[in-house]
C-alpha cells in the first residue's frame, strides 16, 4: 500500500472516527460529525495540495 | 432515602481506570458501561497503530538529546501495552527509504495521542462531567 491518497483517507477515517466517538453520544450525531470531519480532512488536503503546487521546493 | 449528591469516585479507582484505559484503548469506556464506544476504540486505535507499523513507521527511542524525537517517543507510548508488545517483538524499526515512512510515523504518533484523549474522556465520564 503506497498510495498517498489512500493512506491520507485511512488516516482521516481513523481520526474522524475517534473524534466523533468521543465528542458525541448519539449515534446519528456521531455519524454526522464523523462524516463532516472526514470530508473536511479530504477537502483540506486537496485545497492545500493545490495551493502548494506552484511553490518550488 | 435517595442521595442528593452524586457519589464521588475514589481516587484509587480513578487511577486504576486511567491506567487500564491507557494500557488497552477503550477498556476504560467498557469499564464505565459505554460498551459501543469502548469496543470501537478497542479495535480502531490498535488497528491504526499496527497499520503504522505495517507501512514502515518507526517507534522512536527516548532520546534526550533531540527534543522532537523524545516527544515522538512519548506520543508512541500513548497507545499503551501495544507499544511494548511491538517493541518486544522487534517491530517499529522503521525504514526511512520507504515511501510510506512518514505516513507510518504519523499513524503511530497520532494513534498514541488519540489514546491519551480517550484516557481523558474516560476520566471525565468517571467524574460525571459527561
Amino acid at each position: 500500500m503506497q498510495s498517498h491518497i489512500v493512506l491520507l483517507a485511512i488516516f482521516a477515517f481513523f481520526v474522524s472516527l475517534v473524534f466523533a466517538i468521543l465528542t458525541k453520544d448519539d449515534a446519528r450525531e456521531q455519524l454526522r460529525l464523523g462524516a463532516m470531519l472526514f470530508g473536511g480532512f479530504i477537502v483540506a488536503a486537496f485545497v492545500l495540495g493545490w495551493l502548494m503546487y506552484p511553490i518550488p521546493l | 432515602m435517595r442521595a442528593t449528591v452524586a457519589e464521588k469516585p475514589q481516587s484509587g479507582g480513578l487511577v486504576l481506570l486511567c491506567l487500564a484505559s491507557w494500557a488497552i484503548p477503550g477498556v476504560g469506556h467498557l469499564w464505565l458501561g459505554r460498551r459501543a464506544k469502548g469496543l470501537i476504540l478497542l479495535v480502531a486505535l490498535p488497528l491504526m497503530f499496527v497499520l503504522g507499523l505495517a507501512i514502515h513507521g518507526r517507534l522512536f527511542p527516548f532520546d534526550r538529546s533531540d527534543l522532537l524525537v523524545g516527544l515522538a517517543a512519548l506520543a508512541d507510548v500513548g497507545i499503551g501495552l501495544t507499544y511494548f508488545a511491538a517493541t518486544m517483538l522487534g517491530y517499529g524499526a522503521g525504514d526511512v527509504r520507504a515511501v510510506t515512512y512518514e505516513y507510518g510515523n504519523a499513524f503511530l504518533i497520532v494513534a498514541g495521542l488519540l489514546n491519551c484523549l480517550v484516557v481523558i474522556d474516560a476520566y471525565d465520564v468517571a467524574m460525571g462531567r459527561k
